[in-house]
């Protein structure tokens, strides 16, 4: 049943008209989370909001779990899910320029629509230094994507290569998400003293 | 009728009820919430959420002003130049669609502000300088990863795919690691 899109051919508009739909959402909840402010975004790296690592790490538990169950109860066929090939080499390089980026620049790629959308002036300049990013990389190193494709390590799951299952590794996430919401309410009380007195 | 300081004071709380930026929600509801949009868009699309490809499909589309046989050439153009329709874009419309629902939850929360985000120890014009320049270098940091936070730390940490969850330990180093060097920046 689901995927949808492995079992129905939808059109461009019906395809390109859900994107705005789920986009809808992902927006609202961004803003919401308050992930249109680099104060609160970066304040994660200096312990006294922990509030982007509690979204994210519920959001990640909660659709590990929503998968799972719809696979268990025979809706989702988990194969049909598209798996980025690993790269450890790519990723953990692409993962260091990204979070200087972050760091320094306030805001990631999703976010600073949001920052955008509610008139930070910093996130519409993130968002020019992306796309003049995006370019220079295509214009300059196409390269690197060819090095990334041919050094790629193929899909791997963390339960293809523990041969443990995704029921046991969703539960595991949810004990660790349990345990580490205590451990940051003890940070946020600790480094509470870099708060901003006045937004 | 005269107005006394009291009744001032009433009405200047009253006013600011109506126009102070509410409260954000709760981060494990917002993170709840976050986590049944990227399981619906597990369930439409097979592919989950992404932010980056929208920037290549501007990007393609943009080299294609200048010549639409290098956008159709260029190796990583010609991955979102979707045989001249680069703008048809699936993660551009998923963008769109951002900024509106971002929009409407920024109204009814009262928190829409022309402004700056930046510690008090910046300009305004350096911090402008300082996110282009942030965005710039995400942007590369993206494109080698193959994805961003969206991309691969969400949609790739939920799937247990191990290069996600790799990339999203190689993030939080990062930052954390430069946090103290750009304090002046946030603090």
């Amino acid at each position: 049943m689901f995927p949808l899109s492995s079992f129905h051919e939808f059109s461009t508009v019906a395809n390109l008209a859900m994107a705005v739909a789920l986009g809808f959402g992902f927006g609202f909840c961004l803003e919401r989370a308050g992930f249109g402010s680099a104060r609160k975004l970066t304040a994660v790296f200096y312990l006294y909001d922990m509030a982007v690592v509690k979204v994210m790490f519920s959001a990640i538990v909660t659709a590990m779990t929503g998968i799972y169950l719809l696979s268990a109860a025979g809706l989702l066929d988990v194969g049909e899910l598209y798996l980025e090939p690993t790269n450890f080499a790519a990723q953990v390089i692409g993962g260091l320029v990204f979070g200087a980026g972050f760091i320094v620049g306030g805001y990631c790629p999703g976010t600073c629509v949001a920052a955008m959308a509610t008139g930070r002036k910093d996130g519409l300049s993130f968002a020019f230094g992306m796309l003049a990013g995006v370019f220079a990389y295509a214009e300059l190193t196409p390269g690197i994507d060819t090095w990334i494709k041919d050094t790629a390590q193929g899909a791997m799951t963390l339960p293809m290569i523990t041969g443990i299952g995704a029921g046991w590794w969703t539960l595991a996430f949810i004990a660790f998400l349990a345990f580490a919401g205590w451990g940051m309410g003890r940070l946020e009380t600790r480094f509470a003293g870099f708060r901003p007195r006045a937004a | 009728m005269t107005h006394t300081l009291a009744d001032t004071r009433v009405a200047a709380a009253r006013s600011n009820a109506h126009t102070a930026p509410r409260a954000y929600w709760n981060p494990y509801l917002a993170g709840v919430l976050l986590g049944l949009v990227l399981l619906a868009t597990y369930a439409v699309t097979g592919r989950g959420l992404g932010a980056t490809g929208a920037f290549g499909a501007i990007a393609a589309w943009l080299a294609g002003l200048f010549s639409p046989e290098h956008a159709a050439t260029n190796l990583v153009h010609a991955k979102y130049w979707n045989d001249g329709l680069p703008l048809e874009s699936w993660t551009l419309f998923l963008l769109i669609g951002a900024f509106v629902g971002a929009l409407v939850s920024g109204v009814a929360g009262h928190r829409v502000k022309v402004t700056v985000e930046r510690g008090p120890r910046v300009t305004d014009g350096q911090r402008l300088a300082i996110a282009f320049i942030g965005g710039f270098v995400a942007a590369y940091g993206a494109k080698i990863a193959k994805g961003c936070t969206s991309g691969q730390a969400l949609t790739g940490g939920s799937i247990l795919n191990v290069g996600s969850l790799v990339f999203m330990l190689a993030v939080f180093a990062s930052a954390y690691g430069l946090a103290y060097f750009v304090r002046k920046e946030w603090l």
